[in-house]
């Protein structure tokens, strides 16, 4: 991976190193946890929990003038927000700038083990009758060196509506970052019940690959919500869903994200068409492969299934021949071993390269959303500057406003940019080593067939030259 | 082995033993090329000097086949494949072979051929044709007979079929063969005025009957089992075989897929489009590779084929009067058949009675059949397995390609 673009990333990279440093007081904690992405403006970037600092919010003229003061050491320090009120789109937390020394260590985030200190898995699917419905549980547990957790491990139990609930709340939080894809909801072909076994378990590891790349994700990984859904008990996180922007205000950026996208983007800058057209064919290649590899596993499938019939008739046939009875039973398990060499390649398949393709097919869709979502924000202020070009009317509000909505868009579009390449970085990564396992299994397979064919043939040559002795006088 | 046929045939003997106008005494054949059952003709051939001091080995090799249109018999144009032989003969000395005959014969002639050598050699296990129709066919292989794949296969089934008469002890002699290799125009006339058709109702009379003696043999009995047993496991292995072989031409073909798609992503890709452009590649090489790998396996099916034809060929032979009269006579209505049978049964309760006082020539047919029979099953022996490992040299020939292409894949994949 390389160096983070963005000094966003660089103070979420910073961030984890502060944390560490963060153990020691709270105070120097409470500093040095940063918001994690310059567009803390826009997204308001949500953080580890700070429990400790519950009146922060009122600190914030303090803030800004730290982060004033680093202006002219980053360029990209430019788009921290003026107005802490922009910036907090989550209840909970409050804005935490970075630390000089921690702006100006740019490290590698995500391939330190070393720096990883939370842990997730997700396992043990139940189910839960009602007398209203049947749902599945999944177990998660956690576990964490982290502060602003009360407990190094928790357990606790989600169904799936609540990770559509994390999810939900990560991309209002956050909408030009590039949230995990959750595993669909439903599969439509070929699915008799929902419960199916292969389903429930396909299900359970995409929801642990979710989590744990919320968890890996530079910002995403402080999201106060995402703390919760790990570490409350039910009636808690029951409690805390209620609350957070009413229904008539969510509806009301509905109704403007609406509006917004019939106008349509005319400004998009060039960066983000390249990267619109990027996504588009991307989305197009890998839906494409990952039909194709469906497709393979099926094809797989079918041919093991005939193979399990091929070795047998020649041990049926052996029942009848005496000069060819060794040769016949022989060849027969040779058959089968090779029969379940294919059912080796096949779970590899499956396990390797099928849950990888998928997710990048979901991820494709998120990206479409992000783009949309960015598209939207920028949309807002286009026509706003529209209405105050046009219209004239109040204008002594609208270039405040306007000024407003620049910073959100610029949050939002550098936010985008760090992540795409975060992104970006990733996907090569994850594809080019689920291709390069998909590779491997069938190098390993055609190998195992060898050895059992030329052991087969060795004994059959040996057995002819036994018998040629044998027939010498 | 060399004796000639009992009394009660005489009347039906081919013709001489020694061929027309020919200068040497009989025909010792050579397998020419390395079509299957190489090793029987080794016997064939000491016993076939031991009594002939022209030492003359002939080559055969159907080596050509071409599409031809003609009128048939109702005056309809039809297109036919028209296959040619050609004759050579090797000196002892000097290895040396020059051509003797070149003709082209067409599928049914063949079928003529055998049909007059299944009248006039009861006793022997004659080899059998390559199949007239594809059967047994996954579903991407041709079943017209005008594939070229189709032919090719044929031409070498039709070769082999030659080549096994020409290496069998007795069979090899017949003049009629003898002029199937040598006489193009007229052949068809000359084996028909043998008059075999007309004789195969008595023949099997008197096929039938010495089988249907009070006591019979119980090695016949055995036979008819195996051969039945033989038939229906070969059926049933080549149709499996046929399935899987279908499956394996899908997962391979499947692979072909990523090979596109991976080139048109790597349009949009900097730092992965060279790696996903050659692994592309590589996929599109192991989904061509496929097909070389299931034609050779084909001639794998062939082999199995012939024998059950010959499997079919002694269940015929053995018992089934039915089977025997389909196939000199074509299909017959079910009502046809069992009238045409019940006359046949009346015929052979008195043929019966009438051998009674021929149990001794009887007794000679049964042994030199069983003699036949034996060597036949040498053969069987040695050509099965030599199948089976053949086989298994397929798979291993596979395996070194799958390993190659995917270690190919993997590197590019892994410069990605």
């Amino acid at each position: 991976m390389g160096t983070l673009g963005g000094a966003g990333l660089a103070a979420a990279v910073a961030a984890s190193r502060a944390r560490t440093l963060g153990m020691e007081g709270e105070r120097r904690a409470s500093q040095a946890r940063s918001s994690g992405l310059p567009a803390g403006g826009a997204d308001g970037d949500s953080q580890g929990g700070s429990a400790p600092f519950p009146g922060s919010s009122g600190s914030s003229a303090l803030l800004q003038a730290e982060v004033l003061d680093l202006d002219e050491d980053e360029d990209d320090l430019e788009v921290f927000s003026k107005d802490a009120s922009l910036m907090d789109m989550n209840s909970f937390s409050p804005m935490m700038p970075t630390s000089p020394l921690s702006m100006i260590n740019q490290i590698k985030f995500e391939d330190e083990p070393d720096l990883k200190d939370l842990f997730i898995t997700v396992d043990e699917p139940e189910s839960h009758v009602t007398t209203i419905e049947t749902f599945i549980t999944y177990r998660i547990i956690t576990k964490t060196s982290r502060g602003e957790f009360d407990s190094s491990e928790f357990e606790v139990r989600r169904r799936y509506q609540d990770f559509l609930w994390l999810k939900g709340k990560l991309e209002e939080a956050h909408p030009t970052l590039i949230i995990p894809p959750l595993p669909e909801k439903f599969i439509v072909k070929g699915m008799v019940e929902r419960f199916n076994d292969d389903f429930i378990e396909t299900r359970r590891k995409a929801l642990h690959k979710f989590l744990n790349r919320i968890a890996d994700h530079p910002t995403l990984t402080f999201n106060e919500d995402f703390k919760i859904f790990l570490t409350a008990q039910a009636w808690e996180l029951s409690s805390h869903k209620k609350q957070g922007p009413g229904l008539l205000s969510r509806m009301g950026q509905t109704v403007r994200a609406v509006a917004s996208s019939m106008r349509g983007v005319k400004n998009r800058p060039e960066e983000f068409m390249e990267m619109n057209n990027f996504i588009e064919l991307f989305s197009q290649k890998i839906n494409l492969i990952d039909k194709i590899s469906q497709r393979i596993y099926k094809e797989e499938r079918e041919y093991f299934d005939e193979m399990k019939e091929y070795g047998p008739i020649h041990i049926l046939w052996s029942a009848s021949e005496e000069d060819l009875v060794d040769t016949l039973k022989d060849v027969a398990s040779c058959i089968d071993r090779c029969c379940k060499a294919t059912e080796k390649r096949m779970s590899g398949l499956s396990e390797a390269l099928l849950p990888v393709v998928h997710e990048y097919v979901l991820y494709s869709e998120m990206l479409m959303g992000v783009m949309k979502r960015r598209d939207q924000i920028q949309a807002e202020l286009d026509s706003k500057v529209e209405a105050l070009t046009y219209k004239k009317i109040d204008t002594d509000l609208l270039p405040e406003e306007i000024g407003k909505l620049e910073d959100k868009v610029e949050c939002a579009n550098n936010a985008l940019k760090a992540d795409w390449e975060r992104w970006k970085q990733n996907m090569q990564n994850d594809i080019k080593l689920a291709f390069t396992d998909m590779a491997e299994e069938n190098i390993h397979y055609y190998e195992q067939c060898l050895a059992t064919w030329e052991s087969f043939l060795t004994s059959q040559t040996n057995l002819h030259l036994e018998e040629t002795s044998e027939d010498k006088p | 082995m060399e004796q000639a046929p009992p009394d009660p045939e005489r009347q039906l003997q081919p013709a001489p033993l020694e061929p027309l106008g020919c200068p040497d005494a009989g025909l010792g054949a050579a397998v020419g090329k390395e079509a299957a059952g190489a090793g029987e003709e080794d016997s064939g051939v000491d016993t076939m000097t031991h009594n002939n001091f022209w030492l003359k080995k002939i080559e055969i090799s159907v080596s050509e086949a071409e599409k031809r249109t003609g009128r048939n018999a109702m005056n309809m144009q039809e297109t036919y494949t028209a296959y040619l032989i050609e004759t050579r003969s090797v000196e002892h000395t000097d290895g040396q072979s020059v051509l003797t005959d070149s003709l082209w014969r067409r599928y049914s002639e063949f079928e003529l051929l055998r049909n007059y050598l299944l009248v006039y050699y009861p006793h022997i296990v004659v080899p059998p044709l390559p199949e007239k129709r594809a059967e047994f066919v996954w579903h991407k292989l041709s079943a017209d007979n005008m594939d070229p794949d189709f032919v090719e296969r044929r031409r070498i089934g039709l070769e082999n079929f030659l080549l096994r008469i020409a290496s069998h002890p007795i069979l090899c002699r017949d003049k009629i063969f003898y002029l199937f290799l040598t006489q193009e125009g007229n052949w068809k006339e000359t084996v028909n005025e043998t008059g075999f058709q007309l004789k195969a109702d008595s023949r099997l009379k008197a096929l039938n009957a010495t089988f249907r003696v009070k006591n019979p043999d119980k090695r016949f009995t055995d036979l008819k089992h195996y051969s039945d047993e033989l038939q229906s496991v070969i059926s049933h292995l080549l149709r499996v075989r046929a399935r899987v072989a279908d499956r394996l031409y899908g997962v391979y073909k499947v692979h072909g897929n990523y090979g596109r798609v991976f080139s048109e992503w790597s349009a949009i890709e900097k730092e992965m489009g060279d790696g996903l452009q050659s692994a592309g590649h590589h996929m599109d090489v192991y989904a061509s590779s496929i097909d070389d790998i299931l034609e050779d396996e084909e001639h794998y099916a062939d082999q199995l084929k012939e024998y059950l034809f010959y499997a079919e060929a002694l269940t015929v032979r053995t018992f089934s009067l039915k089977g025997m009269t389909t196939k000199l006579f074509g299909q017959e209505t079910p009502e046809q058949r069992e009238a045409r049978i019940k006359v046949l049964e009346e015929q052979i309760n008195e043929g019966e009675q009438q051998l009674k006082s021929k149990n001794l020539e009887g007794r000679e047919f049964v042994k030199n059949a069983w003699a036949d029979i034996e060597r036949f099953k040498e053969q069987k022996n040695r050509d099965l397995k030599e199948a089976l490992i053949s086989y298994a040299v397929m798979q291993i020939s596979m395996c070194k390609k799958g390993i190659q292409v995917w270690t190919n894949a993997k590197e590019c994949f892994s410069k990605m």
